[in-house]
């Protein structure tokens, strides 16, 4: 069996057998939902209604109805697009890149990470959709056959790439984190007490049964899913900064747009894991399987991706003035200290200063503090985004035309309703979806788990044996205790260990 | 005549894998185990040849490229060309830098969905799909064998209780082997 180094902090605490797993993720489903929850889930669905009211105001009126001027012709739409897309790019980066770098921490949260990523994408998509203006021309989007003559789509510009992009993102995260949800279904439906949950979860689960073959595919299936999703989400927010990078107004124009996007879209990823995951881990008793070890980690992604921007910042506005050019230096200056300085100084502060408190172990280490800066980060991260947007073009080559930005209350209505569309999406994943990947979780409990990593398991001998055999499922027939002599079944172990060093190192995930 | 198949059933996924060297070394064929979760090493000992799905992906990853390639040549160089601020257009070469991001997410589009169709498919999970684990707990904490009695012809059945039993097992039942998918 494979074994974890003694130092490294053990990722499940506690005694936990197989079937506590089991228990410990499906209570929370098959129990009542907390009073919480129904007060959570209600005050997000209105929210979110309130949102749809303003999305159907919105296509019935007119894009008008934003406060965008001739001057300032993209705002919030764009700032909430990009905003959401990088909120929707730290699941896949945990499912995906932590898997190829098999870091185990990951299997307490990637499954409601990628569950947050998606409706993070769902709510990144609507926004290019409702800004057509015509919903029900979105389709136009596709390269298809038309009436139009031979009008095509443009494939050379980064707006066409977007929606390859994002569709395509969106797509494959959802069947890699389907596939992983697969047997997870079906350990519930196998426990599933009512006729309809049976028949649900029946249904949802596809019919697996963990078969031995079936396993081995899953992890190869896996394995190429997250290889191919790596590049796929650096591609992503790549091609989302080319709406940008590729024009050339000054404070958009610049190269260093695609890294500089790509760090900030995981920051404040992971914010919103933390955000949600601190709330979830203790309304749905959880702290055994994500606690301050899982926090701490991610708190480390945050600060280096914290520092990346920060250092972007910083390099824009040298090159700014480096380079010369006095369109491009004003740009920058009239971020830094015009109208919207305010809007400058909360994301220079929100990102790149409270990040760098992480540095300290006692404050990362601190639940109540990790939250606190996992909001702050997300408000800094929206900051950006309208800092690059809105700054860049209010001040723009002709004076006359200045203006400055005022959202109606349809922009902040839309902006609003899609946080609580997220959150109505999320509460209901935590209620009727397996939150941890209880398969995976299985498979690291007896590498990671504290009782087996400090000796305390019961009846746990260090190789492997079985913990509860003390406790019969049918009957047991007496040779099988005796016949095996306990020298030999060690002895047989250390050599199976030397055997299958190559196999077990080769696919412990 | 009907099939007869053996299940026995383990606690612990590590005693399985013991249990089933054991076997496969006394000559015993292990036709299938039902896990909660991967059992690694457990491929090799009961003749589970490596998959091929990774091929799959790799196919549907070329076939997806070659179709974003025509696409384009299609598109934008027979079809109607744009003229973007100068810049060449007309032949596919001159113009493929623009078109890099497109045909990257459409091959990972075409590699990911293909291969999880295929995937489904050769699994035989589909919605709606009726699963055939032996018991409930497969999914949960017990592991078992299959062990069918026609691909163990030169051992009776007495034979065979006898040997697994030595195994560590839990549980053990004989019953008629049925198809279910």
């Amino acid at each position: 069996m494979h074994k974890e180094s003694a130092i490294r902090e053990p990722l499940i605490l506690g005694h936990k057998t197989y079937s506590d797993i089991t228990e410990d993720v499906c209570a929370p489903i098959e129990g009542k939902a907390p009073r919480a929850w129904y007060i959570m889930f209600g005050v997000s669905l209105l929210v979110g209604l309130y949102g749809i009211g303003c999305i159907i105001y919105l296509l019935g009126t007119g894009i008008g109805t934003w406060g965008l001027n001739k001057t300032v012709e993209w705002a919030w739409d764009i700032t909430n697009f990009v905003w959401w897309v990088g909120i929707g790019h730290a699941g896949t980066l945990i499912s995906a890149v932590l898997l190829l770098f098999r870091q185990r921490w990951r299997m307490a949260i990637n499954r409601s990470a990628e569950a947050m990523t998606i409706f993070a994408v769902f709510m990144a998509g609507l926004f290019p959709l409702i800004h057509m203006g015509r919903l029900w021309v979105g389709y136009w989007v596709l390269p298809i056959p038309n009436e139009f003559g031979s009008l095509w789509v443009n494939f050379n510009s980064p707006l066409l790439w977007d929606v390859f992009a994002i569709s395509t993102y969106l797509t494959v995260s959802v069947v890699f984190w389907y596939i992983g949800l697969i047997p997870d279904f079906a350990t519930i439906r196998d426990r599933a007490k009512g006729a309809v949950s049976k028949k649900m979860y029946g249904i949802l689960s596809f019919g697996w049964s963990g078969r031995a073959k079936h396993w081995n595919r899953f992890e190869i299936v896996s394995l190429v899913l997250a290889g191919l999703a790596t590049p796929l989400v650096f591609s992503v927010h790549s091609i989302v900064s080319f709406d940008f990078a590729t024009s050339v107004i000054p404070g958009w124009h610049t190269t260093i747009f695609p890294p500089y996007f790509v760090a900030g879209a995981v920051f404040s990823g992971f914010a919103m894991v933390q955000t949600l995951l601190l709330i979830l881990r203790k309304g749905m008793k959880l702290e055994a399987y994500i606690h301050t070890k899982h926090v701490e980690y991610m708190n480390i992604v945050i600060m280096v991706t914290g520092s990346i921007v920060g250092v972007a910042y910083l390099t824009e506005l040298f090159i700014s003035w480096y380079s010369g050019v006095e369109y491009e230096s004003y740009a920058f200056i009239n971020r830094a200290t015009g109208p919207y300085w305010w809007a400058y100084a909360s994301m220079m502060t929100c990102n790149v200063i409270s990040p760098q408190l992480m540095w300290f172990k006692k404050l990362r280490t601190s639940l109540l503090f990790t939250f606190f800066i996992s909001i702050v980060v997300n408000i800094g991260m929206w900051f950006e985004r309208f800092v690059i947007i809105v700054t860049s073009i209010h001040q723009d080559y002709l004076p006359s035309s200045w203006s400055m930005f005022y959202p109606t209350w349809v922009d902040i209505g839309v902006f609003i309703g899609t946080i609580g569309i997220f959150f109505a999406f999320y509460l209901a994943f935590a209620r009727y979806f397996p939150v941890l990947a209880i398969a995976e979780l299985k498979t690291i409990v007896k590498i990671s788990g504290q009782s087996y990593k400090d000796g305390t398991a019961p009846g746990y001998d260090d190789h492997g044996g079985g913990s509860d055999s003390a406790v019969p499922y049918g009957e047991v027939s007496p040779e099988v205790d005796t016949d095996t002599p306990p020298d030999d079944s060690i002895k047989n172990e250390t050599e199976d260990n030397n055997e299958n060093t190559d196999d077990s190192s080769g696919s412990n995930e | 005549m009907s099939d007869r198949v053996i299940y026995a059933t383990y606690d612990d996924d590590h005693t399985l894998l013991e249990g089933a060297k054991k076997l496969v070394a006394d000559g015993v064929h292990i036709t299938d185990v039902f896990s909660p979760f991967p059992i690694h090493g457990i491929d090799p000992v009961i003749g589970v040849k490596h998959t091929r799905m990774g091929i799959v992906a790799m196919m549907f990853a070329v076939t997806g490229l070659m179709l974003a390639v025509i696409g384009f040549q299609y598109f934008m160089i027979a079809d109607w060309p744009m003229n973007i601020g100068g810049k060449p257009s007309f032949t596919l070469l001159q113009n493929f830098p623009s078109f890099v991001p497109i045909a990257f997410e459409f091959t990972v589009l075409f590699a990911a969905h293909g291969m999880a169709l295929v995937y489904f498919l050769r699994n035989k999970t589909l919605p709606g799909m009726p699963a055939d684990n032996p018991y409930p707990r497969n999914t949960d904490d017990r592991f078992t064998m299959e062990i069918r009695l026609s691909d163990n012809h030169d051992m009776s059945s007495e034979d065979l209780h006898a040997k697994i039993k030595q195994t560590g097992i839990v549980e053990i039942e004989e019953k008629d082997y049925v198809v279910i998918k």
